[in-house]
């Protein structure tokens, strides 16, 4: 049953954490050094089973102990987890070279607390990421994510400080309570069925009141785990003080793990008891996050926070592949998924850009105000235009991987005759290139006196940030070459550059509309005749901020997550 | 009549709602981890009345949910360890223990008592 090559998958799970106890174990600057190598190490891993998989032609498969399921357990790749596996491994080795200069060991200190938590941890949210992505029945992915928000909750609190402690603590608890609903589920399951393997269950699976209740509990605290809308309390909190490099890993990888396993409940477990209105009730969740997240990112005063709350907006465009998956058209299917994937590593690779960028600008300034962005531009041009090519990446312009994503899932809206969706992902283009124009409206302005960096950038940062957004911008390329061949074809047609300039002028009209903060401005007509316009517009962002500030109230939150539960519950017995 | 398996079962979804009730209500970190603490005991006395059923294979008792079950608990009170670890730096750094995100500790289940 083990297939050749399937040996890999264990090594990508125990290599990092082989390099986590070594980082313990060695201590002090060695713990980068063993970061370093297990780094190499596990690229090469990940490149090596993608070898495997082209080989064969097919998944791998590893069983532990030679112990076949159901009382044994199965590692398990497929084209998906191929996809993030390598996804995954880039941005690690991105954020490895960019953190070099954040996260050295000072001259004349053996050991410093921060150095060591953070290369020992960053391998352990690498680890448990690889296993999330192969395991192949649900115990073993509950002790993975499990692995996964322990590694990631004292990434929060790097610095010690109680506000980062608070937020570490809130994210946390608030992550157990999601984790615990999704055991409960796992146990229902295990009631009903007796295996918890993915390929068995997905077998046996048939409607019923413990299975529906279990897809329920399990999505619903999956969901609190990746921050979707009304779930995302702790997201905006944990970013705030966050290092930079903390803050990519969280936002370009934590999050896609419980993503991955809601993508795997949904597409192989689940697939013989969704509804529409299940999968319909996921998509509005993500229709809510792009529009909340996106006008509460405008309205930010940091840019750390604008990148957070961006990173809010973009979790809903990963849901909504559901309903477009869901929708009926078994071809739909492919392409959803397909987009959904796509998107998921474009997301990865451009957020962690833009924290990076982030980082750095406030590294140099000492402070990552918008509104004293001015002058930045001539300062620190790499920035800037890492944190441009992101915004150009999550966009959706082409050639960039969410392009082509996006592509996909209008694809599949329009095969399925949901136009709605379609709608939805417009929309969230537009109001995603709005705040990516009002932070560079901001840094463009010329400073009333040149910028002087507090502090010097390190051009290798600057480099590995750079070299990140450009790999998401360049993922449309490469899936353009991979299989998907017909879908960048017209990426440089009139029509298309028509509508990227729809977007960006339309985001500019849509900043100038609901942003808090207005760069100054040339004095002009537009200025003037907007004004009215803008006397409303703010009044709704205002009001919007207001509904993220009430929905991240603890009480309201956990109620948020019962509730949920209770309406997927609901939607899933609403079989016509 | 009620059987054993029913009564475990019973059992544990009170310790499950409870639990849930006590995490949303309450608004001191100590107590939202032993409320957490008793949802995942819920949890494992389900488990346990699973593995007395013999699910899947019709035995007397399922030595396959005990196995997992011991993992849980050490996944548990790893994660309670980590939470209590985390809840006294926060002390030691704040010198009180609040996750309210502002220092208005009170807004929070006052929020939650109009919610319902």
């Amino acid at each position: 049953m083990t297939t050749p090559g399937g040996l890999l998958l264990a090594l990508a799970v125990i290599v990092p954490f082989v390099g986590v106890l070594a980082g313990f174990t060695l201590g002090g600057r060695n713990a980068q050094r063993v970061a370093m190598v297990t780094i190499v190490a596990g690229l090469g891993i990940a490149i090596a089973v993608a070898a495997a998989m082209q080989r064969t032609g097919g998944g791998l498969v590893y069983l532990l102990g030679g112990w076949a399921p159901p009382l044994g357990i199965a590692l398990r790749a497929d084209g998906p987890a191929l996809v993030m596996m390598l996804a995954v491994a880039v941005v690690i080795v991105g954020i490895g070279v960019y953190a070099c200069a954040d996260f050295g060991t000072p001259a004349g200190v053996r050991e410093a607390r921060a150095p060591l938590v953070f290369w020992t941890l960053l391998l352990a949210i690498w680890g448990a990421l690889n296993l999330v992505l192969v395991s192949g029945d649900l115990f073993t992915l509950y002790v993975a994510l499990e692995l996964l928000t322990f590694a990631a909750v004292p990434l929060v609190s790097l610095d010690g400080k109680a506000e980062t402690l608070q937020s570490a603590l809130r994210y946390l608890l608030y992550a157990l309570l999601g984790s615990v609903f999704y055991l409960l589920g796992a146990v229902l399951l295990y009631g009903a069925y007796g295996t918890l393997d993915i390929a068995l269950l997905a077998a046996r699976i048939r409607p019923g009141p413990a299975t529906l209740a279990a897809a329920a509990l399990m999505t619903g605290g999956l969901l609190a785990k990746t921050a979707l809308v009304p779930l995302h309390l702790w997201l905006p909190p944990a970013h705030a003080g966050a290092p930079a490099a903390a803050s990519a890993v969280l936002s370009g990888l934590v999050i896609k793990g419980s993503w991955f396993l809601v993508v795997r409940l949904w597409f192989d477990v689940l697939p013989g008891v969704l509804t529409g209105p299940s999968a319909q009730l996921l998509g509005a969740l993500g229709a809510a996050a792009i529009l909340l997240g996106n006008v509460v990112a405008l309205r930010q005063a940091r840019l750390k926070l604008l990148v957070a709350y961006s990173t809010v907006a973009q979790i809903g465009y990963l849901f909504l592949m559901f309903p477009l998956a869901f929708g009926g058209a078994a071809l739909a299917r492919e392409s959803a998924l397909a987009g959904g994937m796509l998107q998921a590593i474009s997301h990865a690779t451009a957020k962690a850009a833009m924290f990076m960028a982030a980082g750095l600008i406030y590294k140099a300034l000492g402070h990552d105000r918008i509104a004293g962005l001015a002058g930045v531009g001539r300062a620190l041009p790499l920035c800037v235009l890492t944190f441009v090519l992101a915004g150009v990446a999550l966009m959706g312009l082409p050639p960039s991987g969410a392009y082509v994503a996006k592509k996909l899932l209008l694809g599949a809206a329009a095969e399925t005759g949901q136009w709605w969706w379609d709608a939805v992902m417009q929309a969230g283009g537009l109001l995603t290139a709005s705040y990516v124009v009002l932070v560079l409206a901001h840094a463009l302005v010329p400073g009333a006196a040149a910028v002087k960096p507090r502090a010097l950038v390190s051009r290798l940062a600057e480099a590995a940030a750079l070299a990140l957004a450009l790999c998401s911008l360049a993922l449309g390329l490469a899936a353009g070459s991979a299989g998907v061949p017909d879908v960048l074809s017209g990426a440089l047609s009139p029509a298309a550059l028509g509508g990227a300039l729809v977007l960006i002028v339309g985001g500019a009209l849509v900043a100038s509309a609901l942003a808090d903060r207005l760069p100054p401005l040339p004095a002009g007509g537009f200025a003037a005749f907007g004004r009215p316009v803008r006397r409303t517009t703010l009044v709704v962002a205002a009001a919007l901020a207001r509904t993220d500030g009430v929905l991240r109230l603890w009480p309201v939150a956990g109620l948020s997550l019962v509730a949920l539960v209770v309406a997927f519950g609901a939607a899933l017995m609403a079989r016509g | 009549m009620i059987d054993a398996a029913t009564l475990y079962g019973l059992c544990a979804a009170l310790l499950v709602g409870g639990g849930v009730y006590a995490l949303i209500v309450n608004p001191q970190p100590l107590r939202k981890i032993v409320a957490f603490n008793v949802i995942g005991n819920g949890v494992f006395v389900l488990f346990g009345a699973i593995a007395h059923r013999g699910a899947g294979f019709g035995w007397g008792g399922d030595p396959v949910p005990q196995a997992l079950l011991i993992t849980g608990l050490v996944v548990a009170f790893c994660a309670t360890a980590l939470a209590v670890a985390l809840l006294l730096r926060l002390f030691d750094e704040a010198g009180s223990a609040t996750l309210a995100p502002d220092a208005r500790p009170p807004a929070a289940p006052e929020a939650g008592a109009g919610e319902r």
